[in-house]
């Protein structure tokens, strides 16, 4: 498929961008998510976070339709018990609503981005407790690292 | 809740030099079954004896709601089978071999057919001798896919496929299954193939089924924890460990059964864990059939 639309994308470099994007747009599905087996993390993650983004960045609007799970599966080539975890894990956050029957949606909250936010820092501050575990210091240490962290945050501003 | 379109239990069949044991199988509509197993496991026979090819010893076998090798003329109506030593008349063109299909099977789809003839890049005026292993596989697979039959049965149909090869065919693949009527089963020794499309894995070695969930809980349940053991603590039980290595002060542990329990474990034990990674299919089918050989005794 990025094969096609490099041959697309060359054939056409004389047209303006809008007219890329229409091809781009066409080719709908398979160019919005790319899902790496190189990635170590499971594909399911690797999905999630990449309709996230597509959320955070506002291309998703609250409202948006999403693919169903099967025609995303088979876009990406990716079984459907992965993309519908990944479905699940969206709903059970609130991220995208299921009308029985209906289709997935991106959910209405007004407050969808900053809970995006939020949900990125939890990622971070995981991601920092990792490293202090396999660093073998103790919950206090990093939250005193964290305190400082903080401090010198605060100088800087005032 | 519809049948399940293959439910097989208690296979047994007996060879002078092989023998198949205990083997279980369950495919649901809507999903693909990857059957997994290194050379000889026993994945060929067994769906021999799901397309009543073979007569199994003992057990008993459903598939799309016939009994098996009984109904099987009727059950065959709509089931694609492809394997790697099924032979295409060398000496007649892509196009014959269609038109020959179509003849039989009322249900080919001919403009399907058309389709799946430019998306493999397949000349139907060719002829099968002079097909690369790859066109011919395509050419195979594209016989089965334009009758639309609710059941693939598909014995390595990627083994010796180049990339792009591959690609293309488990892309089609996929189409199948937004049907949610239809279902494939596939074997294969490549598990990189079947950890991308499978919804549920089976492991077969030596005539035996030795593992069998949905993906994700495979995947989930693997991993590996390095761990630095300090002088005079020792590595506690773990749940579901089933490997151990240790150089110098590093223990690195393979579990089955990973939870918030292990990790939780290691430390009450005095230990400190560096890491806990996440285990490729791969990995997690070689230390599955290394684990289970040594419960045996092999």
């Amino acid at each position: 498929m990025t094969g096609k639309v490099q041959r697309a994308t060359q054939r056409n470099r004389h047209l303006d961008g809008s007219v890329i994007e229409c091809i781009l747009c066409i080719l709908n599905i398979n160019s919005e998510l790319l899902i790496s087996q190189a990635d170590r993390r499971p594909m399911y993650l690797q999905i999630i976070e990449q309709i996230r983004r597509r959320i955070a960045v506002g291309d998703w609007p609250p409202g948006h339709e999403l693919p169903s799970i099967r025609a995303l599966a088979a876009a990406v080539q990716v079984s459907v018990i992965t993309v519908k975890r990944a479905y699940l894990e969206l709903e059970r956050d609130g991220v995208i609503v299921t009308r029985q029957g209906k289709g997935s949606f991106v959910a209405d909250s007004a407050d969808l981005s900053l809970q995006l936010r939020h949900d990125e820092l939890d990622e971070h501050l995981a991601a920092a407790a990792g490293v202090a575990r396999a660093l073998g210091m103790s919950q206090k240490e990093l939250t005193d690292r964290l305190d400082t962290v903080f401090k010198t945050g605060n100088e800087k501003e005032s | 809740m519809t049948e399940p379109l293959i439910e097989a239990n208690d296979l047994e069949k007996a060879y002078r030099f092989f023998r198949l044991s205990n083997v279980a199988l369950r495919l649901e509509a809507g999903q693909i079954l990857g059957f997994v197993g290194p050379n000889g496991a026993g994945k060929s026979t067994t769906i021999r004896i799901l397309m009543g090819m073979i007569r199994q010893d003992h057990g008993s076998v459903r598939v799309l709601g016939r009994a098996m090798p009984r109904d099987q003329a009727a059950a065959k109506r709509d089931i694609g089978f492809v394997s790697e030593d099924m032979h295409l008349h060398a000496a007649a063109t892509v196009d014959w071999h269609m038109r020959f299909v179509a003849s039989i099977y009322p249900g080919w789809d001919g403009s399907y057919a058309q389709t799946l003839l430019r998306r493999f890049n397949l000349q139907p005026a060719q002829r099968v001798k002079a097909l690369s292993h790859g066109e011919r596989v395509k050419a195979a697979l594209l016989l089965v896919l334009a009758r639309r039959p609710r059941l693939l049965l598909l014995d390595e149909p990627t083994t010796g496929l180049d990339p792009v090869a591959r690609h293309e065919i488990l892309g089609e693949l996929m189409d199948v299954v937004r049907d949610e009527r239809r279902g494939i089963l596939f074997s294969s020794h490549n598990t990189q193939d079947v950890e991308q499309i499978s919804d549920q894995i089976t492991f077969i070695d030596r005539g035996r089924i030795i593992d069998s969930s949905d993906k994700e809980a495979f995947l989930d349940r693997w991993r590996r924890l390095s761990l630095e053991v300090p002088a005079g603590a020792t590595v506690p039980p773990l749940p579901g460990a089933v490997e151990m290595t240790s150089t110098g002060r590093i223990a690195v542990v393979t579990t089955k059964a990973y939870s918030p329990e292990v990790e939780d474990a290691c430390v009450r034990a005095g230990l400190t864990i560096r890491e806990v990674q996440r285990m490729t299919l791969e990995e997690i089918f070689v230390a599955n059939v290394m684990s289970q050989r040594q419960e045996r005794g092999q």
